[in-house]
């Protein structure tokens, strides 16, 4: 392995601006002339309004203040959703208009209904407050039970009954007949919690216009700028997609928040064009607990029947999914596409039936985060299966190993719709139990129970689909854009390389990664690689960072235009060389001839490419710079075992993790330092939903969870430390091997902690958060149930 | 109503005219253009605009500018010397322990503010004093281990 190449765990490369304070965040940046906006939101969930604007636009500074009834009147689009779900009855979703700014009726709390731009931030603060609001208030819902009942209030007119869609998935007649020769059935009603995603960044935009070019510029936190240029264009139409230009500079963290198209930077840009200055806003982080788009937010019930030997014959689960107040942009994909698509799990059940109704209600709008879909797939189908376990007194392992898919079944076809590529499950689940001493622990649990503790333990043997994904699969789904991606190789004459990713880095680390990645193909030094990422005018047209995507999707995209790379180097190193193209080899940097000493490094053919004195120019053209688009054959499918043991205080209801093993197959690996950190946060991310976080509103629709002092974040002494291994089985359609790893443990998490949770109370009657308060009560209940 | 401020800022002496209400951290990040401050949010509760002021670590979010008259302020700016990363920087930078950098120069000013009260740390002791800073990225793991690595370093360990 070269020192800095593939598999080696090479210190990040963008570390040293971080650690040093020279990152280059949105809020960083001012422009000359800039002005700064603050937005004036509902308080209530739902109402109808009118707005008197004219003390805030007399107040000190203020430069303007806007409406949506000035948005209308320049006859600019909405926000919309980008993935059309087709129902049970053959009919695409609801998706009611989106407004950049209300116009006369709010629909949750944070709903926007003016921007107001000044000279300085305060300023603007200061007049948003003097914008008069005269609400009449509308009857509102948040609960999305309330919303589907007769007479509920109703959210939008497109929408009736509140209900987006009734969607299904597998084959519901299968199913039946499984169930009706089960020997025995296991039901669960499971509550997947509302999260707020709470990147450490809050999202910050600044438009600019440019009145002599006509063109725009927003420079924002996203995780897709391109994606981004070509909404607010295509769509929102605030200038065509030439005309704007967009740059995502470093992003503090985005776990899907940053991939939407909001409000906000919409409202920005607009009026930017409108008075002929920058405009910059910079949400506070009360505005990001009501204006980013949560995550999560499912009610399920599930059935899972097994024969008399506990193999798993059918699945049933019935989903109500919270869409929030409106779409927001892939909203409609996750609790369907991203979610009844993996209830195979790891296991060979054999028939599955999966229906989903996602709900309008009057809260923030609901999208992915990380995992999307599939956090909440995992958890239906790994607490049903421990649940099960226990039932039927057949060990948890030894029932999760007698169904799981052999590892010579690959490809897999799933009863729902997926093609599994490639998987060791017994191994990654072997390796788990024995990094956890899964055999020891009934000694452990008799030493706890000896110091008054309860003691549990809980697996999850998660999956997920990753690398999103075939353009033609998403497509026949209702995707409206295409998920490949592009990346681009510049050789400078030199002999150094600008790499173009269209994936976007946001804390992965694509700066170090990619550039082993290209150090080690082509055999340039580690040193003399940068990579290029975030911004429209300087990448090729990409899709961005999400699901897990940017090295299975972006990396084999460079894997491409490395190999036109090398495919051009070697015709340029025959004619140099002197000899036939068939006869040059390329390895380790160098164009060899076969048979022969002679030689050229890439570097030197570089050079050659731009000092092309005796080219044979109708043959060969000048310049060495390549790219290419990459659109898989099908998803990767991530997937391992975690291990959750934790120590309950019955006298507190305090749950403490005491131990943690995650044993993940992400096929090959780039730079395991890397892989291990994401692996660390996912599981935080994982262990903070089902110990800490709960997004709570109140029924009239007010959150109640609307800052950190309300909001529990995993702190660093609610997490343990974690052992972290991998098994590997290459993904065999992508031409570096690799699954993706940033999601794994957000996915595996949140059904292993409170597998364990269960373990240690003896009852499965309680629901993420497992707080304090809420195992508290449960251990109440239980010995209620008791006396 | 604006006041006159005078204070050290990584050991240049430096004078501002701010509102009285002008926060220290809005100080440093706009009038001083000390970007690596970090607002995370708006209850003192993520600490990613921790720095130094006369030697303690404090949100800088959470003190008026007029409240550093006077006084000695560190930010994450000022820990580097002549290019060569402070030992903590050093051992965040080999542990991994960071990720998307935006709480990262908050952790750092806090562990040193840990590691000058307590040389010798032990992981408790610090994922207990690190009650003050967010990360959603690391899952503290690694920040805990670049810790106990950078306390070592600054002790002289190797």
């Amino acid at each position: 392995m070269a020192e800095n190449g593939i598999g080696a765990a090479v210190p990040r490369t963008e570390d040293h601006r971080f650690l040093t304070g020279t990152g280059d965040y949105t809020d960083d940046t001012n422009l000359p002339h800039q002005t700064y906006a603050a937005f004036v939101r509902s308080t209530h969930p739902h109402a109808t309004f009118t707005l008197d604007t004219s003390a805030a636009a007399a107040a000190p500074g203020v430069v303007a203040v806007l409406t949506g009834a000035d948005f209308a009147a320049d006859g600019k689009g909405s926000l919309i959703c980008g993935w059309a779900v087709t129902g049970k009855d053959g009919e695409p979703h609801k998706a009611p208009p989106h407004p950049v700014l209300a116009a006369d009726t709010v629909r949750h709390v944070g709903d926007a209904m003016a921007i107001v731009v000044a000279e300085s931030a305060r300023a603007a603060r200061d007049a948003a407050e003097q914008v008069e609001v005269d609400y009449s208030p509308l009857p509102a819902v948040a609960s999305m039970r309330e919303a589907l009942a007769d007479g509920a209030p109703q959210i939008h007119a497109e929408a009736p009954g509140n209900l987006c869609y009734d969607w299904e998935i597998g084959d519901r007649a299968a199913t039946d007949e499984a169930f009706a020769r089960a020997h025995h059935v296991t039901r669960l009603d499971l509550v997947n919690n509302r999260l707020i995603p709470n990147a450490m960044e809050p999202r910050a935009a600044i438009g600019d216009y440019n009145p002599a070019s006509g063109n725009y510029t927003l420079r924002l936190t996203s995780q897709n700028p391109h994606v981004h240029r070509l909404v607010l264009a295509a769509f929102v139409q605030i200038a065509p997609e030439h005309k704007l230009h967009v740059i995502a500079p470093d992003v503090g963290g985005g776990f899907g928040s940053k991939i939407f198209i909001y409000q906000e930077e919409t409202a920005v840009l607009w009026a930017a064009g409108r008075i002929g200055r920058p405009v910059k806003w910079t949400a506070d982080r009360s505005e990001s607990f009501v204006a980013d788009a949560h995550g999560r937010d499912h009610e399920s019930h599930v059935e899972l029947a097994l024969d008399a030997d506990g193999r798993f014959l059918g699945l049933r689960v019935s989903t109500l999914a919270n869409m929030g107040a409106y779409l927001s942009t892939f909203a409609s994909c996750v609790p369907s596409y991203l979610y009844g698509t993996l209830m195979q799990g790891q296991y060979t059940t054999g028939a599955i039936y999966c229906e989903v109704k996602a709900v309008f209600t009057n809260t923030t709008p609901v999208d992915a985060l990380r995992g999307a879909g599939r956090p909440e797939a995992t958890y239906v189908v790994e607490r049903i299966v421990d649940r099960a376990a226990h039932e039927t007194g057949i060990d948890p392992a030894e029932l999760r190993r007698r169904n799981f898919i052999p590892s010579d079944a690959f490809p897999y076809p799933t009863q729902v719709a997926l093609e599994y590529d490639s998987g060791n499950y017994a191994l990654a689940l072997d390796r788990a139990l024995e990094l956890a001493d899964y055999a020891g622990f009934d000694a452990r649990r008799a030493e706890a129970g000896a110091r008054g503790k309860l003691r549990g333990i809980g697996l999850s043997a998660y999956i997920e689909a990753c690398g999103i994904a075939p353009s033609q699969v998403v497509g026949s789904l209702g995707a409206g854009v295409g998920l490949w991606e592009s990346g681009g190789i510049r050789f400078n004459p030199t002999g150094n390389v600008l790499v173009y990713t269209g994936s976007h880095s946001h804390g992965q680390g694509h700066e170090t990664t990619f550039a082993q990645l290209v150090s080690d193909y082509l055999g340039v030094p580690f040193e003399n690689v940068e990579v290029v990422h975030g911004d429209t005018e300087k990448t090729p047209f990409g899709m961005g960072t999400y699901g897990s995507r940017s090295l299975a999707v972006g990396g084999s995209a460079l894997v491409k235009a490395m190999d036109k790379v090398i495919a051009k180097g070697r015709k340029i190193a025959a004619f140099s060389l002197e000899a036939s193209e068939e006869d040059v080899e390329f390895s380790g940097g160098d164009f060899t001839v076969a048979g022969t000493d002679k030689r050229m490094n890439i570097a030197e053919v570089a050079f050659s490419a731009y000092v092309p004195h005796n080219y044979p120019l109708d043959e060969l053209e000048p310049g060495l710079e390549e790219t290419g688009f990459y659109d898989p054959a099908n998803f990767t499918f991530p997937a391992g075992t975690h291990v959750c043991e934790v120590e309950v205080d019955p006298e507190t209801g305090v749950t403490e993790i005491v131990n943690w093993v995650a044993v993940d197959d992400f096929g090959n690996v780039i730079n395991p330092m890397i892989v291990e950190g994401q692996v660390h946060g996912g599981v935080a991310h994982g262990i903070g939903q089902a110990l800490l976080e709960g997004c709570t509103y109140d029924a009239g629709g007010q959150l109640l969870t609307g800052s950190f002092m309300d909001y529990t974040m995993p702190r660093a002494d609610d997490l343990p430390d974690m052992t972290v291994d991998t098994t590997c089985t290459p993904c065999p359609h992508n031409p570096l091997g690799v699954k993706g790893c940033g999601e794994a443990g957000a996915i595996a998490a949140p059904a292993a902690v409170m597998n364990a949770v269960t373990h240690a109370l003896g009852t499965s009657a309680i629901d993420m958060p497992a707080t304090p308060q809420a195992v508290w009560r449960a251990l109440g209940s239980q010995s209620q149930a008791r006396a | 109503m604006p006041v006159d401020i005078s204070l050290n800022v990584n050991g240049k002496a430096v004078s501002a005219q701010v509102e009285d209400r002008t926060l220290l951290v809005e100080l440093l990040r706009e009038n001083l253009r000390l970007t690596g401050t970090h607002v995370g949010c708006d209850t003192s509760q993520c600490g990613a605009c921790v720095v130094h002021v006369d030697g303690r670590s404090v949100k800088a979010c959470t003190m008026l500018a007029r409240q550093a008259q006077g006084a000695a302020v560190t930010t994450i700016e000022g820990l580097a010397e002549d290019g060569k990363l402070h030992p903590m920087q050093e051992a965040f930078r080999e542990n991994h322990g960071l990720q998307c950098g935006f709480c990262t120069p908050g952790m750092v000013m806090s562990a040193l503010d840990l590691v000058a009260r307590n040389p010798d740390p032990s992981g408790a002791e610090v994922r207990e004093w690190l009650e003050g800073n967010l990360c959603r990225c690391t899952g503290y793991h690694n920040i805990v281990k670049s810790i106990l690595a950078g306390a070592n370093a600054m002790r002289g360990g190797s």
